[in-house]
């Protein structure tokens, strides 16, 4: 399973998926949130989604020292928090800016495909899907 | 609320000392919950009495509150100030972004004081504040461009709220706003000018930190539970789909959507600038406020060539709503929506109140043609209903204030008709400019006795249509039905929920929603604040020279019939008398 983002062109920028995955750790506010939306440039010309699209050879655990990260079976990764130091190699890796910064743990942060955020999205930009962990 | 909750944590700015620090104010936080509740407290610390509004005394307070990153729709920004557009309490309420970010930069409230010397703008990064010299930002008349290069030179894309002043608020103009995220505002009161008064041209404000909740499973369940009514109930998918502008079409078949300068309640050209003909023509995008899933936010991309050259054109994208089409659109006459979009577009460019401008603009087009005022005033302009062309030069004349006439019409139409006369068709109440609603009585009432003299304070004009229109209601029965929304409102407004959503935070919702933030009230402790919290505003705008004793209201009212018929003044007096009885009397505000 992966969160695929449908028709970015209807994301209105409410946010609502970011606090969703907040929420499902406990939390209100943002600071645990693995997906983020931003305008391209002005929020007239429209947003992007920022999230993890599952890799089939993710550069973030090629990269990890502690194998923290560890390829996923259909792609992605499992974070293994205990072994994380903290370097940051895999933020600095992921070049869609996919892996996020707790601030308060100072660890990262990765969606973990649980398609919750994607039932909060209003007008269907994002779904969680099946693909069998091949880029078409 | 939670013991070690940052809400509780009050950000000060000195601007005059380039200095800042916290404070923690459980008690106000805990007794007002936040937003308008902790505001006026803080304002009436804040601000001595009797003091300009422009002047180095008036404080700018901004307060969010306890469901502010916790639930959908505890989306707003209140901010507080001496308004130089009233000289009374200025109060404007503003989405997009920003209650978001200044909750979770770490504050539930900010308080500016003091004035800069130099231009300067705020960055306020996870609580810290930055003072950034905005010499070169200075004299930037378009509020675009300023968040254009803010948004170029600042951290914390997707997180973060630009607040930032057009020209209007740099030149003092006593009704500039304040825009933020391009198409949101803090309209209304001249909160722009307060701004450049304080040579601060923007705030940018920036922060993810969590929320504690308690009971993470009863959150989650509250939480689906406003989620699923934002989504899916018929009055929030009005707002989706056509916004706000979805009102013109049904108020305008009803006779209440005010027309050249209220000369008549029904506009024959509504239709062309109604929430469905913007949509098919124009819409080119919707936005939301962050945390708000419904996306009120309409924005029209208008493709106009470029005279001078073929084949180049240019598409601006415009934010529309009910309120810029009545008084930028009906009120002047205006039935081209191009040319609407376009005065629309200039009016939020440099930064300027929609209303107030419209309905100004509407008073100076009605004086001319009872030649109170001539061409001489106007710096050669024949206003002629309709003709947008002539209104956009005169919004750039506003700006630029080249003589006399225009100075005062920076001043509003209060001002303005004091001192050129055509006082009767000036729409003013208590200084303030009229919002677009000749529905009854109610409506009006409602803009003289509501706090900030807003057709938001208490609705006026919904009880018009709902109530007032099906049969008689004595005087004393319809004031108590403004005071009690102004009551309630005064919750929604502490804890920054966005009006749009007041039918599904009712007074249980509420409850519920804030026991998650660590609030354990009953109803009663709950409504009773409401009270208070009115009672303290209007304690302020009594220190500061309010009164019902003498009021005025625009005799125009009461000439054209309104969708409710002829308002009667003798009833318009009964029922301010007895708001006055109910208000002064009662919660001994003049104490």
């Amino acid at each position: 399973m992966r969160l695929t983002v449908k028709d970015v062109e209807k994301c209105v920028g409410c946010q609502s998926c970011m606090f969703a995955c907040s929420r499902i750790k406990g939390e209100g506010g943002l600071a645990k949130t693995s997906i983020q939306v931003k305008s391209v440039g002005g929020m007239e010309r429209g947003f992007m989604v920022i999230v993890c699209r599952a890799c089939p050879d993710p550069i973030c655990a090629r990269v990890c020292p502690t194998d923290a990260l560890t390829p996923r079976e259909g792609g992605g990764v499992k974070l293994d928090i205990t072994r994380c130091i903290g370097c940051g190699y895999c933020k600095s890796a992921c070049i869609i800016g996919a892996i996020f910064w707790d601030n308060e743990t100072n660890k990262p942060m990765v969606c973990d495909y649980c398609g919750y955020c994607a039932k909060y999205c209003p007008h269907g930009v994002l779904k969680l899907e099946e693909w069998g962990g091949k880029h078409v | 609320m939670f013991k070690e909750d940052n809400l509780a944590n009050i950000l000060y700015i000195d601007l005059s000392r380039r200095k800042y620090w916290v404070e923690r104010r459980t008690d106000l936080f805990e007794k007002y919950l936040g937003g308008v509740g902790v505001a006026i407290q803080l304002l009436k610390e804040e601000c001595p009495a009797n003091k300009e509004p422009l002047s180095v005394e008036n404080p700018i307070i901004f307060a969010v509150g306890p469901l502010t990153g916790l639930f959908p729709l505890a989306s707003k920004t209140v901010a507080l100030f001496k308004s130089p557009h009233t000289g009374n309490l200025g109060e404007s309420h503003c989405g997009g972004r920003s209650a978001i970010a200044l909750r979770l930069t770490g504050y539930g409230a900010i308080v500016i004081k003091g004035t800069s010397s130099i231009p300067i703008y705020l960055a306020i990064h996870d609580g810290r504040v930055y003072f950034r010299d905005a010499s070169a930002l200075w004299g930037m008349t378009n509020s675009y461009t300023v968040g254009r290069i803010i948004r170029q030179n600042e951290p914390a894309e997707g997180l973060r709220t630009i607040m930032r002043i057009g020209g209007a608020g740099e030149k003092l103009i006593s009704y500039a706003s304040v825009t933020t995220e391009t198409y949101r505002h803090f309209g209304r009161l001249g909160l722009g000018a307060v701004f450049g008064s304080k040579k601060l041209k923007a705030i940018v404000i920036s922060g993810k930190h969590s929320l504690p909740v308690k009971d993470k499973i009863r959150y989650r369940q509250s939480y689906d539970y406003i989620y699923k009514e934002a989504v899916s109930s018929p009055v929030m998918k009005k707002y989706h789909d056509l916004g706000t502008a979805e009102n013109i079409f049904p108020l305008n078949k009803l006779g209440g959507l005010p027309t050249r300068n209220l000369q008549e309640a029904k506009f024959e050209g509504a239709l062309n600038i109604s929430g469905e003909r913007l949509a098919e023509g124009y819409l080119g995008r919707r936005l939301a406020c962050a945390h708000c899933p419904v996306g009120c936010i309409h924005i029209a991309a208008l493709r106009e060539p470029y005279e001078d050259e073929l084949f180049f054109y240019k598409t601006s994208m415009i934010s529309y709503d009910y309120e810029p089409i009545f008084a930028l659109g009906s009120m002047l006459g205006i039935s081209n929506p191009e040319g609407l979009l376009k005065l629309i577009d200039q009016v939020e460019r440099i930064g300027l109140d929609s209303m107030s401008t419209g309905v100004i603009l509407a008073w100076t087009t009605e004086a001319q043609e009872k030649g109170i005022i001539s061409e001489k005033e106007t710096g050669g302009i024949k206003f002629s209903w309709g003709d947008y062309s002539s209104y956009l030069k005169a919004v750039q004349f506003i700006l630029e204030q080249p003589n006399q006439f225009y100075r005062a019409l920076s001043r509003g139409v209060e001002y303005a008709s004091q001192k050129y006369g055509g006082i009767d068709f000036a729409l003013s109440f208590s200084g303030n400019e009229m919002a677009g609603y000749h529905t009854g009585p109610a409506a009006h009432i409602g803009f003289l006795i509501g706090a900030r003299h807003s057709h938001l304070d208490n609705a006026g004009y919904s009880i018009d249509q709902k109530i007032l229109r099906l049969g008689n209601v004595e005087p004393e029965v319809l004031a108590k039905k403004l005071l009690a929304e102004e009551y309630w409102r005064q919750i929604l407004s502490s804890l920054v929920i966005c009006f749009f959503a007041r039918e599904i935070y009712t007074p249980e919702i509420c409850l519920e929603a804030l026991y998650s933030a660590g609030y354990d009230l009953s109803k009663k402790e709950l409504i009773e604040k409401g009270r208070e919290i009115h009672n303290q505003k209007y304690r302020f705008k009594v220190q500061e020279g309010f009164s019902l004793d003498n009021y005025h209201l625009p005799e125009r009212i009461f000439g054209t019939p309104s969708l409710g018929g002829k308002i009667e003044k003798e009833f318009v007096h009964k029922v301010i008398e007895s708001v006055k009885r109910e208000i002064f009397s009662k919660q001994n505000t003049t104490k």
